[in-house]
């Protein structure tokens, strides 16, 4: 796994509260980790600090899952 | 009108988590107030406060994971966990858990603060400078708002009926419980969850109100000494943090589920000083006039008083409360009892009316009058019995509260034993 990937796992876990073990990368943030809209504004916010990127409001609304994160990210530090 | 009975409380205090452990060391003369470490006070003239003992729930001791997921404490100022451990303490002891569509909808919320999120909005005011606005979480708002004490506790119970709040400085308390009171009375609702919750012991707090002139800065050395109303070495008031919270009932409601009943709430007297923004009139008639209107709503003279849990702030303010109780009782005044319980746990600002409420309803389920600490030297003679140093036991079957606010604002309840 790459690094991006156990750090943005890691902001998962700490923001939403939930166990390692259902941070995979096809979980959807509000389905299946139990976030509501407002969670997945401050964990977009929280990608952002943590990496160093901007993440327009139009891209964060197509991040839907863990996997969609990683790729965000690791296409822009690309 | 219906009438009104509080069948449930609910308290986080200086002197403990829980109704029952706050006021055994209540009586037992204990005292909540000791020096701040939590962060830097060596600049504020005010070093001291009142502080929840933090632990991990055992012993009297608050343990905010047992009432609050920390994912979900992450998002919201203290008052709020406050409130919401002390809504779920209230619901608990009243045994009111509503699962109907009528029940739920038939149960309301009405929880004030005086300040609300204070250190939230300084801290995301040093975000903001910082780091930008893209930086300022979508829980900075709802985790700051006064009236999400309400908001939050509706939504963990499922209730559904009025869904109010109170911001009257440190009238909040009673404010909300008087309110609530009315709105069961009314028909609005049949159990309304009321009080107030405040965490306000921060710098920013601490340099506010020493700025006003209203916070003990003398007895930095001895924190235990330093609020002592009707004193006349007191300089001050001593913050305090909390919630208190009560579950009021229409009184048919109650005895129809075979409810424990505390007390019932007889009077409200509400009234404005329209005079200063700090200070109250120096005649003491916004007190006075709050105190009568309470009494003439219970339909009782002021010779039924037994005891009086005062505003007393162990401020210059505590004279004139004194000179008002003294108009109102007249004759009287000897039968009665007034402490001021802020001499342990100090000034719970929004919560402060709640929680002396609670204790008022207290003094009458026991019998028992709780102590006012340090009073050595009372500033003015009184035929009051002010309850110097120890609790005292005594008939108590009616009891008024007093709570006075910045803005000039009033409130007193008045509390009765119900008998069956």
């Amino acid at each position: 796994m790459s690094d991006i990937a156990e750090r943005v796992k890691k902001i998962v876990i700490d923001h939403l509260g939930v166990d390692a073990d259902k941070v995979v990368e096809g979980a959807s943030f509000i389905d299946d980790l139990g976030a509501d809209s407002l969670d997945t504004v401050e964990l977009v916010m929280a990608f952002e600090e943590e990496f160093g990127v901007e993440i327009p409001d139009d891209a964060a609304d197509s991040i839907l899952t863990v996997g969609d994160a990683i790729k965000f990210i690791e296409k822009a530090q690309a | 009108m219906r009438r009104v009975v509080i069948t449930g409380t609910g308290m986080v205090s200086p002197l403990g988590c829980g109704t029952e452990v706050t006021w055994e060391r209540l009586l037992a003369g204990q005292n909540g107030a000791r020096k701040v470490t939590e962060f830097e006070v060596e600049d504020l003239p005010a070093k001291i406060a009142c502080r929840i003992p933090v632990g991990d729930g055992s012993n009297g001791t608050f343990n905010a994971d047992d009432w609050m997921e920390p994912k979900e404490q992450r998002k919201v100022d203290p008052f709020i966990v406050y409130g919401m451990a002390a809504a779920d303490m209230a619901l608990n002891d009243a045994d009111w858990h509503p699962q109907t569509d009528e029940d739920q909808i038939a149960t309301g919320v009405l929880i004030g603060s005086g300040i609300g999120g204070l250190e939230g909005i300084v801290e995301a005011g040093y975000t903001l400078k910082e780091k930008g606005p893209r930086r300022i979480s979508p829980f900075f708002i709802p985790g700051r708002l006064i009236n999400l004490v309400s908001g939050q506790v509706s939504i963990r119970h499922k209730l559904r009926g009025p869904n109010h709040s109170v911001v009257t400085a440190c009238s909040t308390g009673a404010h909300a419980i008087g309110d609530a009171a009315r709105l069961i009375a009314l028909g609005d609702a049949d159990v309304m969850v009321a009080g107030g919750a405040e965490s306000p012991i921060s710098r920013i707090a601490l340099a506010g109100f020493a700025a006003c002139k209203a916070l003990s800065t003398q007895h930095n050395e001895e924190p235990q000494k330093a609020s002592r109303p009707y004193d006349r070495d007191r300089d001050g008031f001593v913050m305090g943090e909390g919630a208190g919270i009560v579950v009021l009932e229409e009184l048919e409601h109650a005895k129809a589920r075979g409810a424990k009943i505390y007390a019932e709430v007889v009077g409200y007297g509400l009234s404005g000083d329209a005079f200063h923004i700090t200070a109250p009139s120096e005649d003491g008639d916004g007190a006075f006039r709050c105190m009568t209107m309470a009494l003439k709503r219970a339909g009782l003279s002021a010779a039924d008083v037994d005891y009086i849990n005062s505003h007393g702030t162990s401020t210059m303010a505590d004279t004139i409360e004194l000179g008002a109780v003294e108009r109102l009782v007249g004759n009287s005044a000897s039968k009665i009892s007034m402490s001021s319980t802020k001499s342990a746990i100090g000034h719970l600002l929004g919560a402060a009316g709640a929680v002396e409420a609670i204790f008022s309803a207290l003094a009458i389920r026991d019998n028992v009058a709780p102590p006012t600490l340090n009073l050595d030297n009372p500033d003015v003679e009184t035929a009051i019995d002010l309850v110097p140093h120890k609790a005292r036991s005594r008939e108590i079957n009616v009891a008024l509260s007093n709570s006075f606010g910045f803005g000039g604002t009033n409130a007193s309840l008045v509390l009765r034993r119900y008998d069956a």
